[in-house]
């Protein structure tokens, strides 16, 4: 199986062969290297830019200004906080010029911690990103949503940030994308670019196939009864190990719900299976102040105060101004298996 | 704080005649019909602007800001666009004090007095925005965004379509002196210039000497803004852009070049801000300026190319098509409160998280 980085570089390379990517590029996105964590190796509309974060995004807006599509990258989301105005313009381009514009654009940027990253290669942007009037926002848990959402944000005519869980990126999945080998090492011979010299390496792409995960659409990993946890990205499948652990142990039955798209966000999905259990989680990494699992809680508590056996709960990073790079610092910054097994329990013992 | 604004008084000599006359005086700088074109226009321009500053006044609106004394760069400048939509067409990312720009090209009074009043018939923003934050995809206008520079970053982005095309087209860039502190103008000189990869940019800088209330002279180490550009090898020049010949010259030599190059020009224009900043400061005819407008009307005058009362009739007529717009625009709808839900995304697709 691809792992995620592969589904991205396929997702990439099925959009400039089949749905109009004429530029994608950011810090190290071109040859050589293809991408720090190799997501853009062998695509044949790649290149590298200065180290500019600012000229990145500027140049994509005006790519996207001209109609045609492209997909930046800021090589770590804990390098965008300086181009924050000029999301902020992408956002409202449509709506200020009363529909004038639109901006069919991706950005996409690694996220969050998992890999002993230090202060910097370790924020979260979720919860920025959803205060972002006019995006959408997107952050796979898999390769193979990885690559069906991919494909669904280069073709939406609004701008769309693709955040990429940075731990997760080097995990392979558990489905085939549609046109993948079967064989994982033939695959990596095919599209992995080789150490050393690559100069005459070319990729030999599989036939790939259109695969979309619409944007707004959630996906149950887990069925249950007794409690709902609803995340996205690397939290993810820690929520669906609780949820197995807990089934296993306890005979507990946990729904886990990846809502894959933050903005829009599929509410029906959160909506019906809170209802059901009566019992609901929100659970990410981005620091808890303000946090986008705080919205979810809030129109939780909106719409269904009166069903709910329990308080909603939002497990997230702690407010902290950074991840320090200790695992002892990191591990109690952001969200482990352990707290978000913790908070389980708590909500099951909780009696109204 | 126009500081040593270069003459190019000469050109038009002191003796100027209707082209090469039989008494042999010197050839007049740009063909009559031109002259007068320009300086219709620029009137055009500043009387539409005196009007939405008494649209403010009258309390008609709330806010102004906008381009008196950007007329002998703007108009020049809006006549020499390329002007259509695509990437074969001129990209404009302009700045707020663009007005004679866009009346240069074409732009109805009745358009910017519409968005000054913030009514539903706004074409630019449909009664969302500021005055002078016009926006017109037909000409390949982007939106103008109160933050200043960032269009110095975005227009690399329509260059780099421009460049792959392969058309002649040129990205257009304009902005104040004050705002080149930003990273943004930085990022457009180090993208404009990375070696081979050179990008169609006319990158302009109306230099009024100004930014809000701090002048030029505090903030600027540098002699030229345009001296920024000689580090990257860009083709770099100041000129008096209160002249509308030279700049009408020096804008056409610029897009000539960027056409025939595809590499990038930097233009630093010294300009005046008759009006001060915006609303903010009161918008009131500020002193010791060159306006640029009378100064170009007594030398058509002094040309013989216009008599006072000619120039008296175009004033006339253009204050009169101001006044009549803001008398339209006023029985126009206002937005409706629903609308604001209009277009957050394209396609008008839903944007209220309600109704996800």
């Amino acid at each position: 199986m691809a792992n995620m980085a592969q589904a991205v570089r396929m997702a990439l390379h099925y959009g400039e062969t089949h749905l109009d990517v004429v530029d994608i590029f950011g810090q190290d996105v071109g040859p050589p290297l293809g991408g720090v964590f190799t997501a853009t190796q062998g695509l044949k509309t790649t290149w590298n830019t200065p180290l500019d974060e600012r000229g990145i995004i500027g140049m994509a807006m005006g790519i996207a200004l001209a109609g045609e599509r492209c997909v930046a990258e800021i090589q770590f989301c804990d390098y965008i906080f300086n181009t924050i105005d000029l999301l902020k313009i992408a956002g409202n381009t449509c709506w200020v010029s009363n529909g004038n514009y639109s901006m069919p654009m991706v950005v996409m940027t690694p996220a969050g911690a998992g890999i002993h990253g230090s202060v910097y290669h370790s924020h979260s942007f979720d919860a920025w990103a959803t205060r972002l009037a006019g995006w959408k926002v997107v952050m796979p848990s898999n390769p193979l949503d990885a690559y069906g959402l991919m494909l669904s944000a280069i073709a939406d005519p609004n701008p769309v940030l693709y955040l990429k869980p940075k731990a997760l990126l080097r995990v392979r999945g558990e489905d085939l994308i549609p046109g993948e080998p079967q064989d994982e090492k033939q695959l990596k011979s095919m599209i992995d670019a080789p150490l050393g010299d690559r100069r005459r390496w070319k990729p030999q792409w599989p036939e790939l196939e259109d695969y979309r995960v619409p944007l707004g659409q959630a996906k149950i990993t887990r069925s249950g009864e007794a409690l709902t946890l609803v995340s996205y990205g690397r939290t993810l499948p820690i929520c669906n190990k609780v949820a197995d652990e807990l089934l296993k142990e306890k005979g507990v039955a946990i729904e886990v719900i990846d809502l894959r798209s933050l903005i829009p966000y599929d509410w029906a999905s959160v909506l019906s299976s809170a209802r059901k259990t009566k019992r609901v989680i929100f659970v990410n990494e981005d620091t808890e102040v303000t946090n986008f699992g705080e919205h979810l809680a809030y129109r939780c508590t909106q719409e269904l105060f009166y069903e709910l056996l329990a308080r909603p709960r939002v497990v997230a990073g702690k407010n902290l101004p950074g991840i320090g790079l200790h695992p002892h610092l990191e591990e109690n910054s952001v969200p482990q298996i352990k707290d978000i097994r913790q908070a389980v329990l708590d909500t099951l013992a909780e009696v109204p | 704080m126009i500081k040593s604004q270069s003459s190019s008084r000469s050109k038009g000599g002191k003796r100027p005649s209707r082209g090469l006359s039989s008494r042999g005086t010197k050839k007049l700088p740009l063909p009559k019909d031109l002259l007068l074109q320009i300086h219709r226009l620029m009137v055009k321009s500043r009387a539409l602007e005196d009007r939405l500053i008494k649209i403010y006044k009258a309390g008609e609106s709330y806010f102004w800001i906008g381009g008196p004394g950007e007329e002998a760069f703007g108009v020049p400048l809006g006549l020499l666009v390329h002007k259509g939509q695509g990437p074969q067409y001129d990209w404009l990312h302009l700045h707020y004090r663009a007005t004679p720009t866009l009346v240069a090209m074409g732009m109805p009074m009745i358009d910017s007095v519409r968005l000054m009043m913030n009514r539903a018939t706004d074409v630019s923003t449909g009664g969302r925005n500021f005055s002078n934050h016009y926006c017109y995809p037909q000409w390949n206008v982007a939106p103008v965004s109160s933050p200043i520079e960032v269009q110095y970053s975005m227009a690399l982005g329509t260059a780099r379509v421009q460049q792959r095309h392969g058309t002649k087209g040129v990205s257009i860039v304009t902005g104040g002196d004050a705002g080149t502190a930003e990273g943004d103008f930085a990022s457009c000189l180090v993208w404009a210039s990375r070696p081979g990869q050179e990008l169609p940019l006319l990158i302009t800088v109306q230099n009024n000497g100004w930014g809000i209330s701090t002048d030029y002279d505090s903030q600027h180490g540098e002699k030229h803004i345009a001296d920024r550009g000689k580090a990257f090898g860009i083709k770099s020049l100041v000129m008096n852009g209160n002249d509308p010949v030279e700049s009408y010259l020096k804008l056409k030599e610029s897009l000539d070049y960027i056409r025939k190059t595809g590499k990038p020009v930097l233009l630093e224009a010294l300009v005046s801000r008759l009006y001060g900043h915006s609303s903010a400061s009161g918008a009131n005819m500020e002193k010791g300026q060159v306006c640029c407008v009378q100064s170009f009307e007594e030398k058509l005058k002094k040309w013989g190319l216009l008599k006072d009362k000619e120039a008296l009739a175009i004033r006339t007529e253009y204050e009169t098509e101001a006044k009549m717009a803001q008398e339209q625009a006023r029985q126009e709808p206002a937005p409706t409160p629903e609308s604001v839900w209009d277009h957050v995304y394209a396609h008008n697709e839903n944007g209220d998280w309600r109704n996800y």
